[in-house]
């Protein structure tokens, strides 16, 4: 590696009161005076909001009048903030890895806050690794990397169909790659769709007929991803198609479109165990092929695997679907009697409560029950369901018997979404479904650049929801590939190739494929590849010839900055 | 990379953020057009997000920012929509910029002029429980950063005295004789994002908000929270500045009532109620904090765990019933709710330090005039009706317009997030078939 290391830096710190988030605390302006006389510092001074208007405006100013070729900000987290600032620097002519942040918010004042003093030295310390480390940086380049304007879709279901359609009008390629012989997913065994009552199959024809018709989606079902190689803009993609064959191609980005499966609840409630203990999917089996007769008692229990230890979640459309197909029972069979046992109903927003005062002037009755005291549902003599419940409104115990009892299970994960998720190099969450890059603000991203998520496979959700979040996955998807050239950051493994022996121990440390042993003039030698090395140092860690360092965190940088952490403070 | 065609995107909340970034960062011409001083909207005002208590501001200001300096988005605020005419791929929209009398372009934003200024009044954004000047910034993180005069408390439009302002602006931005000026604009697509409004509470009268000092709302509280409110980020009753030890919530005010408020649920309060509670027990861990709900609608992702946690590690108490009066102390101000106790069946009368209503979710006033000059339908209620609702859910009865966010309905910011990018999109489509069809 190239040191570059520039005489006397000129390092700038700009300290935020973040209003009183950090002000409130911290004695700034005391940080303020600590900064100006640490070693290279050449300016300092304190901000009300340094990622305001203002607050840039004086960072710029500053590099200008100050010739700063360094910029630290004591602030919040570069997580949100860093680019901000990168930006700012930018457009004054300061190469953006010249900045540097110390977060004396979430790490000073949030944390210490009964205790201004302890924090106030802590902001010191941190302002002074910071300074340590900024005199060390080096101005970077980024690599710059085309884009492959075409897009994978994994999964056919309503939302994978949806997101493919909308880049495909847009003009983009597409291929959607779907594991069963037939396009669909789980609309293919629905019956009628709440809250339009639109027939799922002629809404999932229309769909999967456009689809099919379009010349830029390409259709492969029966099919699963086998293997992706490669990075946003360029993932090399082998998808095996029926037993034998594989199909190799190219995109640009990916998007997840898995959906989930319904629960099945063995051993709850008399499932499998009586035959009139059915599956809310089963029962929209049984209405859309007509096969039910005679309704005269039904009984639908809510939260059956759901909302209970071991899979704590709501999965927010069962409350719906047993409201839906309560309103078609007693369309066919008007004195049919149905109750439905819940705990919290989940009608949410305008559409859904009134369907819920609909089916309730219908006639269905409703029972809440507790948690700690859930129904049973037994065999009577006559052959007949009996179900036992806590009538938790008139303190009471009661018995209705049934000719049906439907049980409303959650949607869950596929049992091979582990697979697919270790492929793609995205994670699961706590609950087993696809886990955004940030909960609030990121909902169809993933953190690992140009792979994207919508419809159930994020979380369960209804047709509209889904349809929302694979459009929205669709725009999402749409920039890089528009873009056509991207620039990745230049946080890369450096490899000083006269230590490397070429053991290889790093290519099979990485968990990016993003390092590989090659044959050059000076032997087998590691090479890293800029555009999907994401910096995470692992490979660096179990180098045992220390050959691999980090760019714009190199050895020399973090050691200096435990140095100042360790320097006794004047 | 460059693309023609230009989108308008009205509404400056997250959902209209996140439209106008989304087509910015694809190459498109972006105007975005928002009525107050400063673009954030709701999210700009609350103090943590369920269920990650991520601090709102910190994580929309980014956001702000970037849309104040995308080369692709060009920022309207204190603007109206005026006129639209045209269809999809063509629609020409007449944009009135209302005088803020401080020239954007030269304003920096450094308050001298607001310290100054003698007159003060509630500040809106701080749901009239801080104060602000005449010529002010309704927060900190005001993207533009550039102060507004409010003419209807400024000294100089109401008296014609003063001048302060103007006399203290280093920067020589106070303009007084600033007109109001049309843009007229051509795009292909418009995204409305106008958002929602809250229900005034004071119409359950048995709550006796308005009445009762220490009865207040959920967004009140989000803003006493809050560090840069009011308070300074200090939960703090409103009779007597005392730090409350009981405080209870009150879910439902107004919505999924039959007769007054509004008929449907309004989706996001059960959540964010959780999260206000342990916001207070945040601030004050010996604290109890009651939640009186109907049901607990918490079906997003980690909300029920949220709402476990809310219960299990803080101590938060979930009672079920809808309070049927709330009275006051008319010496303590302490307040005295009844309610029946529908699971145990009793009558519970409990004495609390404060009370928060979460009231409805309601259309935005403007939304009326708005869908007469787009010549797009609103539901049975006021909101932005979507075409079809569950398949093509942003889009309105009018081609080329779309919808997203609370404007069509209540929502939490992710589900606004989402659809926002998915307005987008189908923006994007819009204008590629346009295009397609000319070229
Ligand atoms: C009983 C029941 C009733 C419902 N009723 C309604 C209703 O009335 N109204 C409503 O709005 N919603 C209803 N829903 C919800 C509705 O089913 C979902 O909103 C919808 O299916 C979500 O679509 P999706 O495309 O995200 O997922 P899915 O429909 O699940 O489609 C996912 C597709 O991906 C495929 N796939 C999975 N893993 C892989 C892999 N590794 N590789 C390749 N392909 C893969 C699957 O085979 C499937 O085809 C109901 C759900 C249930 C269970
Ligand atoms: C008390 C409270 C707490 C909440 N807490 C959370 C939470 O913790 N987590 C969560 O996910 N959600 C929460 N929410 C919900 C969240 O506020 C909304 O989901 C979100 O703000 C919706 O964003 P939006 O952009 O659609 O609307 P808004 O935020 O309402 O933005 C709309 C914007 O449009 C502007 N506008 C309106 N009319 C016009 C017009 N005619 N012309 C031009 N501009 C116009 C407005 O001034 C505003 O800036 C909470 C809501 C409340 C009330
Ligand atoms: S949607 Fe209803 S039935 Fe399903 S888990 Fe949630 S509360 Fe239970
Ligand atoms: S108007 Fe002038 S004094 Fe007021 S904030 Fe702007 S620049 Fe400062
Ligand atoms: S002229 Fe108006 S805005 Fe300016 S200082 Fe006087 S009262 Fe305030
Ligand atoms: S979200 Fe909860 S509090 Fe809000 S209206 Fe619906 S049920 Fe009531």
């Amino acid at each position: 590696m190239e040191h570059r290391r520039i005489e006397t830096p000129k390092i700038g710190v700009f300290i935020c009161h973040c209003g009183i988030n950090i002000g409130g605390v911290i004695k700034v302006p005391e940080v303020v005076q600590y900064a100006k006389k640490l070693p290279n510092v050449v300016y300092a001074e304190e901000n009300l909001y340094t990622c305001s208007s203002e607050g840039l405006s004086k960072i710029k100013e500053g590099i200008q009048e100050h010739h700063l070729d360094r910029v630290i900000v004591a602030s919040c987290t570069p997580r949100t903030h860093e680019s901000l600032f990168r930006a700012t620097c930018t457009e004054v002519g300061l190469n953006k890895y010249l900045f540097e942040m110390a977060n004396i918010r979430d790490q000073c004042s949030w944390v210490h806050m009964k205790d201004p003093e302890a924090a106030t030295e802590k902001a010191k310390d941190l302002v002074r690794m910071a300074v340590a480390k900024a005199s060390l940086l080096h101005p970077q380049e980024e690599t710059e990397i085309d884009v492959i304007p075409s897009a994978l879709v994994v999964g056919g279901g309503i939302a994978g169909i949806t997101t493919a359609l909308c880049l495909a009008n847009q003009g983009f390629s597409v291929y959607i790659v779907e594991k069963e012989a037939k396009m669909g997913g789980m609309l293919r065994y629905l019956h009628k769709l709440y809250p339009t009552m639109r027939n799922a199959s002629e809404v999932l024809n229309q769909l999967v007929n456009e689809a099919k018709a379009s010349k830029n989606i390409e259709i492969l079902t029966s099919s699963v991803v086998k293997e992706v190689k490669g990075f946003i803009g360029n993932f090399e993609v082998a998808i095996q198609k029926g037993d034998e064959k594989t199909v190799n191609f190219e995109v640009g980005t990916i998007i997840v479109a898995t959906g989930a499966t319904d629960f099945e609840p063995v051993g709850m409630y008399g499932y499998k165990k009586f035959d009139n203990v059915i599956t809310q999917l089963q029962l929209e089996q049984l209405l859309k092929k007509g096969r039910l007769q005679n309704l005269k008692r039904v009984v639908m229990i809510q939260c059956v695997g759901s909302r209970q230890e071991g899979r704590s979640y709501c999965s927010r459309i069962c409350c719906m679907t047993a409201l839906k197909n309560s309103k078609l029972i007693r369309e066919s069979y008007p004195d049919a009697n149905i109750h439905i046992f819940y705990r919290d109903l989940q009608t949410y927003g305008q559409e859904y409560e009134k369907y819920y005062r609909e089916v309730q002037e219908k006639g269905v009755k409703f029972i809440k029950y507790l948690p700690e005291k859930p129904p049973e549902v037994s065999l009577g003599e006559n052959g007949k369901l009996n179900v036992n419940v806590y009538h938790s409104l008139i303190n009471k115990q009661i018995e209705i018997s049934a000719d049906l009892v439907v049980l409303s299970t959650p949607l869950i994960q596929h049992e091979d979404a582990k697979e697919l998720s270790q492929k793609l190099k995205v994670p699961l969450g706590p609950s087993g479904f696809f886990l955004e890059a940030h909960v609030k603000l990121r909902p169809v991203d993933f953190a690992t650049d140009g792979v994207f998520v919508c419809g159930s496979a994020h979380w369960p959700a209804d047709v509209g929801e889904s349809i929302s979040q694979a459009y929205g996955a669709a725009s999402r998807a749409s920039i890089p590939m528009s873009l056509k050239r991207l620039h990745t950051e230049a946080l890369n493994a450096l490899v000083d190739e006269e230590i490397c022996s070429g053991c290889g121990l790093c290519e099979l440390t990485c968990p990016f494929a993003a390092i590989r042993i090659e044959e050059t003039k000076k032997g087998r030698k590691a090479k890293v590849i800029a555009a999907s090395c994401k910096g995470c140092g692992a490979c660096g860690a179990g180098c045992p010839q220390m050959a691999i360092s980090m760019q714009h965190f190199t050895d020399e940088q973090l050691l200096a900055q435990i140095a100042a952490l360790a320097e006794v403070k004047s | 990379m460059k693309e023609s065609g230009s989108v308008l995107v009205i509404g400056g909340g997250v959902a209209g953020i996140q439209a106008a970034l989304d087509l910015a960062d694809r190459g498109f011409r972006v105007y975005l057009v928002e009525e107050t001083p400063s673009i954030g909207g709701r999210m700009a005002q609350l103090d943590k997000t369920f269920p990650t208590l991520d601090c709102s501001i910190c994580i929309l200001a980014p956001k702000m920012i970037e849309c104040y300096r995308h080369p692709n988005i060009t920022l309207l605020t204190y603007s109206e929509v005026e006129k639209v005419r045209g269809s999809a791929g063509n629609f020409t929209v007449e944009i009135t910029r209302k005088p803020r009398f401080v020239d954007e372009a030269k304003c920096t934003g450094c308050g001298t002029c607001s310290q100054k200024c003698p007159i003060i009044v509630p500040n809106e954004f701080d749901m009239l429980l801080g104060d602000r000047k005449a010529i002010y910034m309704p927060l900190p993180q005001a993207v533009p950063r550039v102060t507004t005069i409010d003419k209807d408390s400024c000294l100089y439009f109401t008296r014609s005295v003063c001048k302060i302002c103007q006399k203290l602006c280093q920067a020589e931005a106070v303009d007084f004789d600033q007109k109001p000026e049309k843009i007229n604009l051509n795009v292909s697509a418009i995204i409305v994002a106008t958002g929602f409004s809250l229900l005034n509470p004071s119409v359950i009268n048995e709550y006796g908000y308005g009445r009762y000092k220490n009865v207040i709302t959920s967004l009140e509280l989000e803003r006493l929270a809050n560090a840069s409110g009011p308070t300074g980020g200090h939960v703090t009753r409103p009779s007597d500045g005392k730090i409350p030890d009981k405080v209870a919530f009150i879910q439902c005010v107004g919505s999924r009532g039959l007769g007054r408020g509004v008929s449907y649920c309004s989706s996001a309060c059960c959540m964010y109620a959780t999260k206000e509670a342990i916001l207070i027990k945040e601030h004050k861990p010996k604290s109890e904090v009651f939640i009186f709900y109907l049901d607990l609608r918490a079906s997003g992702k980690g909300f029920q765990e949220f709402i476990n946690r809310a219960k299990e590690n803080w101590g938060v108490l979930y009672i079920r019933g809808r309070p049927g009066e709330i009275i006051e102390d008319p010496t303590t101000k302490d307040l005295i709710i009844f309610c029946e106790h529908t699971v145990r069946g009793e009558v519970r009368r409990l004495e609390v330090d404060m009370v928060v209503l979460c009231p409805a979710f309601i259309p935005r006033e403007s939304n009326n005039k708005l869908s007469e000059k787009l010549r797009v339908k609103l539901d049975e209620y006021g909101f932005f009706k979507a075409e079809d609702a569950s398949l093509v859910p942003v889009d309105s009865n009018i081609p080329g317009i779309f919808t997203c966010g609370c404007c069509q309905g209540p929502k939490d910011i992710p589900e606004s997030v989402a659809q926002a990018s998915g307005a987008a999109a189908r923006a994007v489509e819009v204008i590629t078939l346009t295009a397609r069809r000319e070229g």
